[in-house]
């Protein structure tokens, strides 16, 4: 019903290009910083961090470890030593706190690629596409880490999207850009949020490791809800949505307590009527 | 749950059936799925033999559970020597290498990479460089090494940071000219580190001296095989009782000593206790 009408146009109307673009432009430059860290190193000689998001070393002290790769190098076999399991519990406790797939939405190069596929979905109005069910990133998760029991490799980072890529901006890219690309193009055409949303582990994986996370989006002021469908068109995990906003009558909490969901705030942004805000799973 | 397409709740049966059929549909693809990936994880373990692992790398079956392709080793290598493998490459995407050819190891004493490695797929018990064993330098080439022509061009000798212990010279008569010597370059499996110097400066346009992983270098033993002088040494006498002394058939007059060969014109004190002297021995019949 709202076809005729822009997703967020009300909300540019009532709260600015600001107002309604807050969060995106917050993650951006998360992003972008975060990238930024990793290259001001091999561009400039500047080396603050080392690595990329396996495993990095900030200002030679640091250690950050991705838990996902040290779990499958685990699992294949090799008991890492004990730099890489200080960075792993730093993450883990980070991610814990404040969602686990903030990683997805705050930290993820591939997310940029998937949201300028999402961005140009709408804009080119391409829709429909391949159904992809929503729990297959779960099983992928789980046969990425049966294949590395029984291989005895980390067999997922020969071919992982979001690894090959951020190792591939600070690394050298080489032929990466055709798998960025690839991603790129099931997002645009194949199906909506296809990557991202569906089949990526990485994904998967944080989401089960936010699950319990404190940190999350609340429909605080859900009576306020005027039924836009705004918040829903933007959402790359719509589905996380109705319970939060639309449970009040089943006394469902207004907190998205879904660890599908990725922190992004877009909902926050895209809302005329400020209906969502950041706050605790224990929001009432 | 979310995303099913909205079948009416009344109906148990068939939404039971849809269940079961979308679960048995991804379970085969991703089942596919893992069936590819797994396979080319098998054939992403063959690392091409001119790629060379970092010092202290695991076994690469073992590497590759264990590189978490972080690229540190990369970062801390102080020559630039060491690149992470691209997609397009034939070695697993993301892990570290280096070929000898294009750049060698400069085998740092204080070892940065391996100090550097998080996860130990470079592993902290190397602590001496001399003791790396990143692969073996072999000649793999007989007709095209200039010292096997005769020439003294020695440069993989002279570059082994190991000079004297992983590769030795080893004298040789040459028997095209009949007076010459031969200077074969020889390496020594005990003490080669891998590194790729003698590669890299091997004069050739195609170097006849390459750095192979070594479970393609080396030969082995049956491991029954003994070598009887170790054993003699090993046990102070020999092993084969009684030892027969070695005897020679000579000509009338002349000596022989091991290493230096016929010398004429020598006396009784050469020739063995009890003999006698200008009989050829294999003539004289049994010793008393």
């Amino acid at each position: 019903m709202s076809t005729a009408k822009k997703t967020g146009a009300d909300a540019l109307a009532e709260k600015g290009w600001f107002g309604s673009h807050k969060w995106l432009v917050l993650r951006r430059i998360s992003q972008l910083v975060t990238l930024g860290l990793f290259l001001v190193g091999p561009l400039a000689g500047l080396w603050i961090v080392k690595g990329n998001l396996a495993y990095s070393l900030t200002l030679n002290t640091l250690p950050l470890a991705d838990p996902y790769v040290l779990l499958q190098s685990l699992l294949a076999g090799h008991i890492p030593e004990k730099m890489a399991l200080i960075g792993v519990a730093i993450v883990l406790a980070f991610y814990f706190l404040v969602g686990g797939r903030v990683y997805c939405s705050w930290v993820c190069p591939v997310n940029m690629v998937t949201d300028a596929a999402a961005w140009l979905r709408g804009r080119f109005g391409i829709k429909g596409g391949a159904h992809i069910s929503r729990k297959l990133r779960y099983w992928v998760l789980g046969m990425t880490l049966a294949v590395a029991a029984i291989t005895g490799t980390i067999a997922w980072e020969l071919i992982n999207p979001v690894s090959m890529l951020h190792r591939g901006l600070i690394f050298g890219i080489g032929m990466t850009w055709a798998i960025v690309l690839a991603v790129f193009l099931l997002d645009l055409f194949v199906s909506a949020n296809a990557w991202c949303g569906h089949v990526c582990p990485v994904g998967a994986f944080y989401s089960l490791l936010g699950k319990w996370s404190p940190l999350r989006v609340s429909a605080a002021k859900r009576e306020a809800c005027n039924d836009c469908m705004d918040c829903y068109a933007v959402c790359p995990e719509p589905q996380v949505i109705k319970p939060a906003l639309k449970g009040a009558k089943q006394n469902i909490g207004p907190a998205i307590l879904s660890p599908n969901c990725t922190n992004c705030g877009r909902c926050i942004d895209v809302c005329s009527k400020d209906v969502f805000r950041f706050g605790l799973r224990s929001a009432r | 749950m979310n995303d099913t397409n909205g079948k009416k709740p009344g109906v148990g049966q068939a939404t039971r059936r849809q269940f079961l059929i979308d679960m048995v549909k991804t379970a085969c693809t991703v089942g596919l799925m893992g069936a590819g990936l797994g396979l080319y994880a098998k054939q992403a373990k063959a690392l091409p033999p001119l790629a060379i692992r970092p010092p202290g790398a695991l076994l690469e079956a073992d590497f590759q559970g264990a590189c978490i392709r972080c690229g540190l080793c990369v970062r801390d290598c102080p020559y630039n020597i060491l690149e992470l493998a691209k997609p397009e490459h034939s070695v697993a995407t993301g892990t570290p290498y280096f070929v000898a050819r294009n750049i060698p190891c400069e085998m740092c004493e204080d070892i940065p990479c391996v100090k550097a490695c998080p996860t130990g797929a470079l592993d902290h018990q190397l602590t001496d460089i001399n003791k790396s064993k990143m692969g073996l330098a072999v000649l793999v080439d007989h007709e095209t090494c200039l010292n096997f022509l005769g020439l003294r061009c020695d440069v993989c000798y002279r570059v082994c940071p190991v000079i004297d212990k992983a590769i030795t010279l080893e004298p040789i008569h040459n028997v095209r000219t009949g007076k010459h010597t031969m200077f074969l370059p020889t390496v020594h499996s005990d003490y080669c580190t891998g590194c790729g110097k003698c590669e890299k400066s091997c004069v050739l346009e195609e170097a006849a001296i390459k750095v192979f992983p070594i479970k393609l270098a080396k030969g082995k033993l049956g491991e029954h095989y003994r070598l009887g002088w170790e054993e003699k040494t090993h046990a102070g006498k020999s092993l084969v009782a009684p030892e027969i002394e070695h005897q020679y058939t000579l000509p009338e007059g002349y000596k022989y000593e091991q290493g230096r060969g016929l010398i004429p014109g020598s006396s009784g004190e050469s020739v063995a206790p009890g003999t006698q002297p200008g009989i050829p021995k294999a003539l004289q019949g049994d010793k008393p």
